[in-house]
């Protein structure tokens, strides 16, 4: 047996919390209340006419409420929160399919910050910022990566720190449109750094890609000597770099799980809602069992993703050992748990569903662009066979 | 629902007692009771008299009105001790649905008659509810219970074991009930001394309505056991032929004509037992058919990799979601998802046990034993991977088919409206057969 197995196996010793405590029923709560007030399908429809699609107004309320910076402690000018609670916001978020960078500046980008070795230059404000949710941040990755993919600076083609600054390319970034700041991967001279860069100016260029997921774009970012000059803030170096880059990819797709959690969630009641009242050869669609059973196989399904994103967060609050188990677990189940409910929720709605005023699209884009981001459920499973001893043949 | 079942009545020291306490009360039971010499039985009874057989149930009946999670105290203090236990894969019927049944409508004299026998397993307990025309839709069973004939003139004394007096509200004993029909799928009816029966004891109203629930006893003239065997060569069950049985009035559980809702209790409380249970990582078929990937690399076809995972992740994910179930049960919350998890376990079980066989590929093409045995305990996980694969087909189909659950789920979860049903209000003598 092989050390990986065994701390696998190990590892179910120190029992996890996977209830939802008061403070976390308190915070959902005041969520809800916000996005029921300010995000509704129809604002969110309307939304996508509008260029950039973000909703900046929503942000600031978000960060108002302290929940921007729920993941950096109160000392470094956050909420002092765990990813439980991140994760909750995350579950909130997705049911409301929210036009917000909360995954990309709150979870990803201040993971990465927060990994970062103390005393980087100018660290501590870039966190303070991100934490208040006045600066979005956005780790300059593309939207596949993983935080077992190589270090995304050390490929060919990537970005690169000169003595002029950055150069290269990077595609598909999420959110990188709304982005004030950019933590960029990069090789120096064939070392991994990790680069902090203002997102504006007239030396770095960033191209929305007309997405998929219309709530949650990617764009393409070039960098032509941004930083320049001796200007680029160097936050970590060699396996330091590594370390944030892969630590904040962690993060980001454990708490992805939860954000897809709440998708699901909206498209099961949602669903649910609309087979009771609509009628068909005279009774409601939903008395009929082909229908039932749908929905009661995608209930118990969802209550399984439940318990695999609540594991995943709860181990990484807890810097538990079987984090990349629990995370890759999480994004196996989870990807595909939202994908199911938002194609049952556009099939069972029949022609309405495949309507563009009926929000039931946005969800089924969301599932489809987060089945994808952050690592697909294959490549988790990939991954997860290796932790557990289980490996391919050959 | 659900909490009916678990709301079990916490006594008046619930919420002051620590675990601490419960350990001074297994210390005082080991100190009296030395399992190294003491006899079994003699230590499980002493052991129920203690409260400490199930925490949570009141005291005088084997608990003392503690939550149940306190009980995982007790189960690890005696383990460590090396206290024997009253082996509850061997009497799961009776302390996973006959025991909260009776605690929850038998008559104090009822309680106290069969809970102690029941828990220690001086007494087998096996369910006569299925009938051969009566499986998913249970209600419609036909096995009858006529009230017998009272001599003229004189009182009917009371019932055998001297748990007389159920269902006395009225202040008269009642004639007793004499059975006459056929049960299935019966497990453990050939070693049990008690049956949970449900019959049929007015035919002229709905079929929800004219259902009594009863406690048969298994030695009784007219009972006849005869083995059932199944796909996998064994026979686990049993048919149970009932004629001319004679069943006491003080044998009755809950009121007549209650019987459908006392059922409620007892399948609520089978679903619980089947889907439930703490147990580590890799546990089970899946724990199976990894080590068989792993100890057999000549065996890996690279089509099963990724399914071999995705089922792994399933059944881990399972497996922690027992855990989130018991922590919502201890927090007092129970959610209803405990009613998916049998769902779960079916379709995961199913689907590892066939993954293992194909995996094993033409040394799957042999079987082990078609012998007809009749197992004591089954193990899903045991014998061979043709076994396996074979006795899976059942999860699906025993204690509530996945069909009926996905009915429950979406009705009584989801809100979903029923089926329109023709068969609720008619009298069950007149429905279409």
């Amino acid at each position: 047996m092989s050390t990986a197995m065994s701390a696998a196996l190990v590892s179910a010793a120190g029992e996890p919390n996977l209830l939802y405590s008061d403070v976390e029923d308190d915070l959902r709560a005041s969520v809800r209340e916000l996005l029921t007030d300010r995000c509704t399908p129809a604002g969110v429809l309307a939304r996508l006419d509008l260029d950039p699609p973000h909703d900046l107004d929503l942000w600031r309320s978000l960060g108002g409420l302290g929940l921007a910076g729920l993941l950096v402690p109160e000392a470094a000018g956050g909420a002092g929160g765990t990813a439980r609670e991140a994760a909750v916001v995350l579950e909130e978020l997705g049911r409301f399919v929210a036009p917000v960078p909360y995954l990309s500046s709150a979870v990803t980008a201040a993971a990465a910050l927060l990994a970062c070795p103390d005393g980087a230059p100018s660290l501590a404000e870039d966190l303070a910022g991100t934490a208040s949710g006045e600066t979005i941040a956005v780790l300059a990755v593309p939207a596949s990566w993983t935080a077992t993919d190589p270090f995304p600076g050390a490929l060919p083609g990537a970005a690169r720190l000169e003595g002029d600054g950055l150069r290269g390319r990077v595609t598909s970034v999420m959110d990188a449109e709304a982005a004030g700041l950019l933590l960029v991967p990069a090789g120096r001279g064939g070392v991994p750094v990790l680069v902090a860069v203002p997102a504006g100016g007239d030396r770095l260029r960033i191209t929305p890609r007309t997405s998929l997921d219309t709530t949650r774009r990617i764009s393409d970012v070039e960098l032509d000597g941004q930083g320049g000059a001796g200007a680029a803030r160097v936050l970590a170096v060699g396996e330091a770099a590594e370390q944030a880059v892969s630590k904040a990819l962690w993060t980001a797709a454990g708490l992805l799980a939860s954000e897809q959690l709440g998708v699901a969630e909206w498209c099961l009641q949602t669903t649910v809602d609309y087979v009771r009242q609509r009628r068909q050869f005279a009774r409601p669609v939903g008395s009929f069992q082909a229908l039932k059973h749908r929905l009661a196989d995608l209930w118990a399904g969802i209550g399984q993703a439940r318990t695999a994103a609540r594991y995943a967060a709860d181990c990484l609050a807890r810097g538990a050992p079987d984090t990349p188990v629990a995370v890759a677990m999480a994004q196996s189940m989870c990807s595909e748990v939202a994908v199911l409910a938002a194609e049952e929720c556009i099939q069972l709605h029949g022609g309405i569903g495949m309507t563009w005023e009926h929000p039931a699209h946005l969800y089924l884009k969301r599932a489809r662009s987060s089945h994808v981001a952050l690592g697909t459920p294959g490549r988790h499973r990939a991954d997860l066979a290796r932790l557990v001893d289980l490996p391919p043949p050959g | 629902m659900t909490a009916e079942v678990t709301g079990q009545p916490a006594g008046p020291a619930a919420g002051e007692v620590t675990e601490d306490d419960v350990r001074h009360r297994v210390q005082d039971l080991l100190a009296g009771h030395d399992p190294a010499t003491t006899p079994r039985l003699e230590f499980l009874r002493a052991r129920f008299d203690a409260g400490l057989a199930w925490v949570h149930y009141p005291v005088g009946l084997g608990g003392l009105g503690l939550p149940r999670q306190l009980q995982a105290v007790v189960n690890a203090e005696l383990a460590a001790a090396g206290a024997p236990d009253n082996d509850p894969r061997r009497i799961g019927i009776g302390l996973g649905m006959a025991a909260p049944t009776i605690l929850r409508f038998g008559t104090d004299e009822q309680r106290r008659r069969f809970l102690r026998p029941l828990w220690t397993g001086e007494e087998v307990w096996c369910q006569l509810f299925s009938e051969p025309g009566a499986g998913s839709d249970l209600a419609s069973l036909a096995t009858r219970a006529v009230p017998e004939a009272a001599p003229a003139g004189a009182a009917a004394a009371d019932g055998p074991d001297g748990a007389g007096g159920a269902g006395s509200a009225d202040g008269a004993t009642r004639p007793g009930w004499v059975v006459e029909g056929q049960k299935v799928w019966t497990s453990s009816a050939h070693n049990a001394r008690w049956g949970i029966l449900l019959a049929r004891t007015d035919p002229s109203v709905p079929k929800h309505q004219g259902l009594t629930y009863f406690i048969a006893d298994m030695h009784a003239p007219g009972v006849e056991v005869r083995p059932l065997r199944q796909i996998t060569g064994e026979a686990e069950f049993n048919e149970v032929f009932l004629t001319g049985v004679r069943i006491p009035d003080a044998h009755r559980l809950g009121e007549v004509g209650q019987g459908w809702q006392v059922a409620q209790t007892t399948l609520m409380n089978e679903r619980v037992a089947i889907g439930g249970g703490a147990m580590p990582r890799e546990s089970f078929t899946i724990g199976v058919a990894a080590q068989a990937w792993r100890r057999r690399p000549d065996l890996r076809a690279a089509h099963l990799h990724d399914p071999l995972i995705r089922l792994w992740v399933e059944w881990e994910v399972f497996r922690l979601t027992g855990i989130r179930l018991r922590q919502q049960l201890a927090a007092g919350a129970p959610g209803p998802e405990g009613s998916a998890n049998k769902l779960v376990f079916a379709r995961l079980n199913q689907a590892v046990t066939a993954l293992e066989l194909e995996l094993t590929g033409e040394e799957g093409l042999g079987y082990d034993d078609w012998t007809s045995r009749r197992p004591a305990v089954v193990d899903l996980a045991g014998r061979e991977a043709g076994y396996r694969y074979l006795r899976a087909r059942g999860n699906s189909i025993e204690g509530g088919t996945s069909e009926i659950l996905r009915n429950i789920i979406a009705e009584r979860v989801l809100g979903l409206p029923p089926e329109p049903r023709a068969d609720r209000d008619l009298p069950w003598k007149d429905l279409p057969r």
